[in-house]
């Protein structure tokens, strides 16, 4: 059993400072039970987020030696514990105290977009290659590790321009649904600011539940506002036949909130 | 402060330990070499051809008597569009040569930043039409490769002869399983049962698109290699080998 040291912050929206804590680590040991650990020996006033220790809550988000990471899920043996190993709380969020941060903007962003919109009297039988492609946007955990990496959020705090990689995904989900009628073509390119995202895709490479965020969510919503916004053969071909955009907003039916 | 803790000291660009900035600077450093190499070749308007051979940089050969330089410089600019505004080189350069941002959870050196939203980036979305067009270079290309087998003594194989078939095979790869043509095969569908066809196109595009980087980097040292061997076998530095 061998000593870790961990840099752990400390302060609240006023701002505070690494404090450093001696941690006993123990075979299979994670990020999270070194926290705890700390709590219990050192700081009971310490403040994380934690619930299921299974990566599946998505609460436990913090920055991990500088890398945003699930507490949780992530292994002091993938750690260099030669050196003291730093855990700070999401940098694109306000801290309310220690490692817990204020992530309500995320729910603030959610009510922005069209929910679910099936059309009245809907067969809600559906084949499964019609859904498979949305059932990878089922896993996200909500975790908010994408909104915290990425840099539009991060870096140049675009929170109302830019609705953020995880609601991309959730736009996806909802976009490529075979029951869905709305149109969020519109929002994306405007309020939803799809254009700000460059596809450097630190998104994907944070994301615990590993949905390809980039690949699969937002490059093909990117297309499809190629589409509609900048291809004029299309649009020439649209203008010919009479064929007319999709609807504006959803063709009625009962909207979920899903 | 507006609640975000402050993590970094002045100066400090991030708090990672690992090597974040190796594959910026060897993004740097290989995109920018092949950029040098690409205009070397389309410059010096010479040693492009032997035998039934044909450098990549000169296919397809457009003589056109209007046209006071290199030829290449009329074809040149498909593949180079075609790459710029591809998906995958996209992150490759924003990072790289904008540090936008240079690696994950690493600062950045601009403060002002408008993405893909305005000129030049917002023309990024014209993508697709760069596709189309390298389609006919790539469809180019695999001509030149089967003439390639086709020499003045008839039908043979040499050293030369592979390598134009593998740059082919390997631009085929990376062409055909860009974002765009997935997208356009099958991915602006929501209804994939309704066209079996398309469906199954869009799987297997979706499938090879997952190795896109790896095409896009293997391609490019594809073609480079393919020019540096014709050369070579041009100005006599090589011998090329018949296998029969
Ligand atoms: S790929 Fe786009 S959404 Fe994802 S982190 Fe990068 S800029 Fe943000
Ligand atoms: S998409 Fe991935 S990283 Fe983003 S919130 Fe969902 S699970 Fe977390
Ligand atoms: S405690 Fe639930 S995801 Fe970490």
């Amino acid at each position: 059993m061998s000593t870790v040291q961990f840099k752990v912050f400390r302060g609240d929206k006023s701002g505070g400072a690494l404090q450093e804590y001696p941690v006993e680590a123990q075979e299979g040991m994670v990020v999270l039970d070194a926290i705890h650990q700390i709590q219990a020996k050192h700081a009971p006033d310490l403040a994380c987020r934690w619930n299921c220790k299974a990566g599946k809550c998505g609460s436990c988000g913090a920055e991990v030696n500088g890398k945003p990471k699930l507490m949780c899920m992530t292994r002091l043996d993938e750690l260099d514990i030669s050196q003291p190993v730093t855990v700070r709380p999401m940098r694109t969020f306000p801290v309310i105290r220690d490692l817990a941060t204020d992530v309500s903007w995320n729910y603030e962003v959610n009510k922005r977009i069209t929910p679910f919109s099936p059309p009245p009297n809907t067969d809600w039988r559906m084949q499964q290659e019609d859904v498979d492609r949305v059932q990878e946007f089922r896993k996200c955990i909500e975790c908010f590790l994408c909104q915290n990496v990425c840099h539009v959020l991060r870096e140049h705090d675009e929170k109302t321009g830019f609705i953020g990689p995880r609601f991309l995904v959730r736009v996806a989900s909802l976009e490529m649904h075979p029951l869905d009628t709305a149109n969020r073509l519109p929002m994306l390119k405007d309020a939803g600011g799809i254009g700000y995202c460059n596809i450097t895709k630190c998104c994907t490479e944070v994301c615990p539940e590993e949905i390809h965020i980039t690949d699969n969510a937002i490059i093909p919503l990117k297309e499809r506002v190629v589409d509609e916004y900048y291809d004029p053969i299309l649009a020439f071909f649209r203008r010919l036949f009479g064929t007319k955009k999709r609807p504006v907003s959803g063709a009625g039916g009962q909207a979920a909130d899903d | 402060m507006n609640g975000k803790p402050e993590t970094l000291a002045v100066g400090q660009l991030t708090e990672r330990k690992d090597a974040w900035w190796l594959e910026p600077l060897l993004t740097v450093v290989v995109l920018v070499s092949f950029g040098i190499y690409a205009l070397y070749v389309a410059l010096v308007n010479r040693n492009y051809e032997w035998g039934p051979y044909l450098s990549p940089f000169y296919s397809p050969y457009i003589q056109a008597s209007w046209w006071p330089f290199s030829p290449a410089f009329l074809v040149l600019w498909v593949p180079l569009g075609f790459r710029a505004t591809c998906y995958y080189y996209r992150k490759a350069y924003y990072r790289a040569f904008f540090w936008d941002p240079p690696a994950c959870a690493v600062s950045e050196l601009r403060k002002s930043y408008s993405g893909e939203r305005k000129f030049p980036f917002v023309l990024n979305n014209l993508h697709r039409f760069f596709w189309y067009l390298s389609v006919i270079v790539v469809a180019f290309l695999a001509y030149d490769a089967i003439k390639a087998f086709f020499w003045q003594d008839g039908f043979h194989v040499g050293v030369g002869t592979l390598v134009m078939v593998a740059n082919v095979v390997l631009l085929g790869y990376y062409t055909f399983s860009c974002h765009a043509f997935r997208h356009l095969a099958g991915g602006c569908m929501d209804c994939m049962s309704q066209n079996k066809t398309r469906y199954g196109l869009w799987k297997w595009i979706s499938h090879q698109n997952e190795r896109h980087a790896l095409w896009a980097w293997v391609s490019m040292f594809g073609v480079a290699l393919t020019d540096v061997y014709i050369r070579l076998v041009a100005t006599g530095h090589l011998t090329d080998l018949r296998i029969f």
